[in-house]
């Protein structure tokens, strides 16, 4: 098997290529995603490869791309539905909240939805309004869901692979500023990873890092600067948002005493006070300073010129270490 | 714009046109529709009044609507997909879900919507937010089509639904991609209280068809000669795939929108009773009657047949227990998440605690 640097773009496209290969009860749908190859070019190849029945053009309508992922998926395919940007999902919501998530459930199991959403999220590449949402957190408070957010090029790979394999819905989002940074080699073993499981991308016992997506760039640049000073951070990939892994979230905490947690979404309702929450109520008397967040601010992510602002920056995660480390 | 068709064989006097279709002259076929639908309706007047002893939660009537049901589930084939909406028991019954759970459905037991018969067992469970179930009969109909089987998914929804987003994105794709599959509305002229006047003012539903470049008729839905025949055709066109057909089929809610709902707080008692003089099953009745196919003998018999029937299937609802606890956390997930097995444990406990104490969790 050749061996060949892909980006998370490109990672993405080589799942998808390899679960159509391997099933044939895998098929595509979502706008521009045929000839077109998706805007970002995702599903680029597919259309030739596997043909227009398993590579659909659909009607321009999210609210009924869901719909219809969710009528295929109780015949047994495995739709993989592709929302052009998460900022256009909101129509679609319906359909996944009060069907996709609980056929499963309302049934008994009689029928089920083992659908996948595909969806480029986050800031970051100076897009248009309603190009930039990450809305991570809206998913993950509903039951029955399962919500993923890849931010390599073999973590997209094997999750998609998982996500497209497991039997129930599964929100995949992909952050879009790091589709083209940083290719790596990977091997098309059609490996899965687990969809429940975070990853430690360093290892570390003065403090513990915590994110996911595209603000894991940040995130792990702050620990590099802080390992030029002497202070061994420990970074977690979250990549599970729905469930999360909090066995290794626990672990670590219990370990460094010490956790920050960086989010690029807004600090109200988010991910991160989740994390917080659960991790106060586990490992309370192990910890050595209060748990600190950063996130961006409760405003509406702003058009590109102030982007910047809103985005997670450096020197704000390494003041919110320097806070949790100087604590005690 | 062009007039769209319009079919009614049997009026409301029991007469039947002389274009009325070969079957219809046989008794055997017309019998049958007729039994299934009194069984409907005694089955739907059981419910209310189960309901009203408190032996059974809210409850959606298909009250005036029997003829459009027991086409459907007539006409339809076991291989066919049904995507029903919440007044759909009629078609259900006739599709092999069973009473029971039917009665636990609106008992409020999920176990009501794991249908246990082969030709409903791939049919969706009742739909009850609006017109969301017609995408998921195209999606359906997608999957026959890439999998090129010749089968049908047919849904059905009211005449509020038609107001909805997704009815017509579903109307849309289904045209678009010539889908095989065929949407009835039940045109019961009341969206609870909102009447079918204000709903939309396109002199028909079936006219949204047209939009989306697929047929759109128009049924006397109290006819269920009628809306057999034209759900023949459609099941025929989508079988052999010439894509969708649009049935708006017209009747009337006799009945309240649910057994939480006074319909007298919106609409006059007049308009109740001359619906009432249009209802499906006396002009059937009164078909059959006149050929000498059916007499109050009959009748009686059917009916003390039904009510046992219905009976027996009211004591073996009521002889199922509740499901335990833990089934709370059945079938969220295939496989467990870590929290959702500490979140079962937490509920469990406490159940444990509450009995150790003597404290009942109900």
């Amino acid at each position: 098997m050749t061996e060949r640097s892909y980006s998370l773009l490109e990672a993405v496209n080589l799942a998808l290529h390899r679960a159509m290969h391997d099933d044939p009860n895998v098929v595509l749908l979502g706008e521009d995603i045929g000839v077109n190859g998706g805007v970002f070019r995702a599903t680029l190849g597919l259309r030739e490869a596997f043909g227009l029945k398993r590579v659909m053009d659909t009607p321009l309508a999210e609210n009924m791309i869901a719909g219809l992922s969710i009528g295929m998926a109780a015949q047994g395919l495995r739709p993989v539905m592709e929302i052009q940007f998460l900022g256009f999902i909101y129509a679609a919501m319906e359909q996944l909240v009060s069907h996709a998530s609980r056929l499963r459930n309302r049934t008994c199991g009689r029928l089920s939805c083992p659908l996948v959403v595909r969806a480029p999220m986050g800031a970051g590449i100076r897009a248009p309004e309603h190009h930039s949402e990450s809305v991570e957190a809206l998913f993950a408070h509903i039951p029955g869901l399962r919500v993923v957010v890849p931010s390599s090029p073999a973590r997209a790979y094997g999750l998609l692979l998982g996500a497209i394999d497991d039997p129930d819905p599964v929100i995949f989002l992909e952050p879009t500023r790091l589709y083209r940074m940083n290719p790596q080699p990977l091997i098309d073993d059609g490996r899965r990873l687990p969809l429940d499981s975070c990853f430690t991308l360093r290892e570390g016992s003065d403090l513990t890092l915590i994110s996911w997506g595209g603000a894991l760039v940040e995130t792990l640049q702050a620990a590099e600067r802080l390992a030029e000073r002497g202070i061994a951070a420990e970074v977690i990939d979250l990549a599970s948002i729905k469930p999360l892994d909090l066995q290794t979230l626990e672990a670590s905490a219990r370990k460094t005493g010490r956790v920050v947690i960086v989010q690029e979404a807004p600090v109200s309702g988010g991910i991160a006070a989740d994390i917080c929450a659960a991790l106060y109520e586990r490992v309370w008397f192990e910890l050595q300073a209060p748990i600190m967040r950063v996130c961006a601010p409760d405003i509406p992510p702003p058009l590109y010129r102030l982007e910047p602002l809103y985005m997670p920056e450096v020197g704000e995660i390494l003041a919110a270490c320097e806070r949790v480390l100087d604590f005690g | 714009m062009q007039d769209l068709p319009f079919t009614r064989f049997l009026a409301a006097n029991g007469q039947l046109a002389s274009d009325a279709p070969a079957w219809s002259a046989e008794s055997q076929p017309l019998q049958q529709l007729y039994r299934q639908m009194v069984l409907t309706r005694l089955f739907d007047q059981k419910i209310v009044a189960l309901q009203r002893t408190g032996r059974i939660g809210t409850f959606a009537p298909a009250l005036g609507q029997e003829a459009i049901g027991v086409a459907i589930g007539s006409r339809m084939q076991a291989e066919d997909v049904f995507v029903p909406y919440y007044r759909d028991s009629a078609a259900q019954l006739m599709r092999g879900v069973s009473m029971e759970e039917i009665l636990l459905y609106w008992g409020g037991d999920e176990r009501g919507s794991d249908y246990r018969a082969a030709s409903a067992v791939q049919d969706f469970p009742v739909c009850v937010p609006i017109a969301t179930q017609a995408l998921h009969a195209c999606g359906v109909a997608t999957a026959f089509r890439i999998r090129g089987e010749h089968r049908v998914a047919v849904t059905t929804c009211g005449d509020g639904a038609t107001s909805k987003g997704d009815f017509l994105e579903a109307l849309n794709v289904a045209g678009a991609w010539q889908l095989p599959v065929v949407f009835v509305i039940n045109n019961n002229q009341w969206a609870i209280s909102v009447p079918r006047r204000i709903q939309c003012a396109a002199p028909t539903l079936a006219q949204k068809a047209l939009g989306a470049g697929i047929p759109g008729e128009q049924v006397d839905g109290n006819d269920v000669i009628a809306v057999c025949e034209r759900l023949d055709a459609a099941l025929q066109r989508a079988r052999q795939g010439k894509g969708p057909t649009l049935l708006e089929c017209l009747t009337y809610r006799l009945g309240d929108h649910t057994t939480a709902d006074d319909a007298s707080r919106y609409r006059s008692e007049e308009e109740v009773r001359q619906a009432w003089r249009e209802e499906p099953i006396v002009r059937l009745r009164t078909l059959l009657a006149g050929r000498g196919d059916w007499d109050e003998e009959r009748e009686q018999a059917l009916v003390a047949d039904a009510q046992l029937r219905l009976q027996q299937a009211v004591e073996r609802f009521e002889a199922i227990a509740p499901r335990a606890p833990e089934a709370l956390f059945e079938h969220v997930y295939a496989s467990w998440p870590q929290a959702l097995a500490e979140q079962r444990e937490t509920l469990l406990e406490r159940l444990r605690r509450q009995a150790t104490q003597g404290v009942a969790h109900d």
